[in-house]
């Protein structure tokens, strides 16, 4: 991370957005729930913020992560986008997510 | 017990209480343990297994001064191995080259490196170490080169509030993601060291404005994480987020704890792991289960919408300020003896010699 240019990332239909190398997704067979760890913390997504980190892999722009979750959903992509972008500014806004 | 026992997410291991610095406001008990009372590498092994079965998500490996342990590398491999998060809880002082890419090699997640003060002679001075600031920057500067994400926190009090400001410019300029503003609790050494560590109102007000105004500008730069002071507050912290229901810590010795402080509260038991299993310590413990969930409650926490919001406060806090750890948190404005907090501020703040401190050292509190 540059020191002195350091910016606020913003999101784009274009960011093909993905977990920071330090935050973990993984399963805890412990309580049978997903889990997301990260420095100092941990976060249990719920059912639809979980679809859309495992959306999260550095290939799908989130112009394809809107359109695949409408699908699974059976929803307009206009219906879902506003709740998935606002989802991943706010995940970047919290170093979890790189845009 | 309102609810069922769920197993514990985080757990804070303090591997030893040896540390090159004698920070004033440190969180350790005022009496430390030598070196000759740590749990071998072998029981921190086994303990750190343990953790994972039992469901200990997140370990943060601290101290005193965790990289005084040369078997450091040993356990962060066993917890990567397991899946669990490791943070490294560390000064930064006296690090060896080439052992920081060590942990991280062995799978280490995350660095937390204490800073004292944003200027040199405030963290000399608080933590009675020459150069123990240019070294601190170092170790930061090796963190971030490693690509290990990387949390500055600065315990703050009378000394180095002022230092707010240049805090957050040090961090950015480190190429920290976090920055953690943590007014001191006042337990351990902290509370011996009150009246030499307590700021005044207005510098604490001036604080929080800071770092709001800091918070909002710096979003999605820098995330700041403010501890708020409790003598100043009006309603109690969540402590541990509750006693003993999701996260507690390990002692040097192998003994539990639900909190640093814990172990002030004399009417309370502590087991070590070793004689006991950290499961049924978790579960069993007599100490665990005093102040979990809100069966023990007293008015006015009982009949408190906040209940389950700050489960009480702190339960050291009642001990040390009420005199008794079932009292509400004097922290909290429904308290009785809430007023003994600005009376504590004031007393504090007339202290003519506020250098007078008393440094943590091993067998002299």
């Amino acid at each position: 991370m540059g020191s002195s240019s350091r910016q606020r990332a913003i999101l784009s239909e274009q960011s093909r957005p993905h977990l920071k190398r330090y935050v973990r997704l993984q399963y805890d067979p412990v309580r049978g729930a997903w889990a997301v760890l990260s420095p100092e913390r941990v976060f249990w997504p719920d059912e639809v913020s979980l679809d859309i980190l495992k959306l999260c892999d550095g290939r799908h722009t989130v112009f394809q992560i809107v359109d695949e979750l409408a699908g699974q959903y059976d929803a307009a992509r206009e219906d879902i986008a506003p709740d998935v972008e606002q989802f991943l500014q706010e995940w970047s806004d919290r170093f979890l997510v790189t845009l | 017990m309102s609810d069922a026992l769920l197993p514990p997410i985080g757990m804070l291991a303090e591997l030893t209480h040896r540390c090159p610095l004698q920070c004033v406001y440190c969180s350790n008990p005022l009496e430390l343990l030598k070196a000759d009372k740590e749990l071998s590498t072998e029981a921190w092994l086994a303990l750190f297994e343990e953790a994972a079965d039992l469901g200990v998500l997140q370990i943060h490996l601290s101290g005193g001064e965790p990289t005084l342990r040369p078997d450091l590398e040993q356990f962060v491999s066993c917890l990567a191995r397991r899946g669990v998060y490791t943070n490294l809880i560390t000064a930064g002082v006296g690090i060896a080259e080439g052992r920081i890419e060590r942990l991280r090699d062995a799978g280490l997640d995350h660095v937390q490196l204490s800073i004292q003060g944003a200027h040199a002679p405030t963290t000399e001075k608080i933590g009675n170490n020459r150069g123990a600031h240019e070294k601190k920057l170092e170790t930061a500067r090796r963190v971030v080169e490693l690509g290990l994400p990387l949390t500055i926190n600065a315990p703050i009090h009378r000394h180095n509030i002022e230092e707010v400001p240049a805090f957050i410019d040090l961090a950015l300029s480190l190429g920290a993601e976090r920055l953690e503003i943590a007014n001191v609790q006042y337990a351990g050494w902290a509370l011996l060291n009150r009246n030499a560590l307590m700021p005044g109102r207005e510098a604490v007000e001036r604080q929080v404005e800071i770092v709001e105004e800091a918070q909002s500008r710096l979003r999605g730069i820098l995330a700041i994480d403010f501890v708020a002071p409790d003598y100043f507050a009006i309603y109690p912290k969540a402590c541990m987020g509750g006693w003993a229901r999701d996260a507690f810590m390990v002692a040097p010795d192998g003994t539990a704890l639900p909190c640093h402080a814990a172990g002030t509260i004399p009417t309370l038991h502590f087991e070590r792991f070793g004689d006991r299993s950290l499961t049924d310590i978790w579960v069993n413990s007599p100490a665990f289960n005093a102040f979990r969930g809100d069966g023990w409650m007293l008015e006015p926490c009982r009949s408190c919408e906040r209940r389950e919001v700050d489960w009480g406060g702190c339960r050291c806090q009642a001990m040390a300020i009420a005199g008794d750890a079932a009292a509400t948190d004097p922290a909290c404005i429904r308290s009785p003896l809430h007023s003994r907090m600005a009376t504590l501020i004031g007393e504090a703040n007339s202290v003519s010699d506020a250098d007078d401190f008393r440094y943590r050292r091993i067998g002299r509190a």
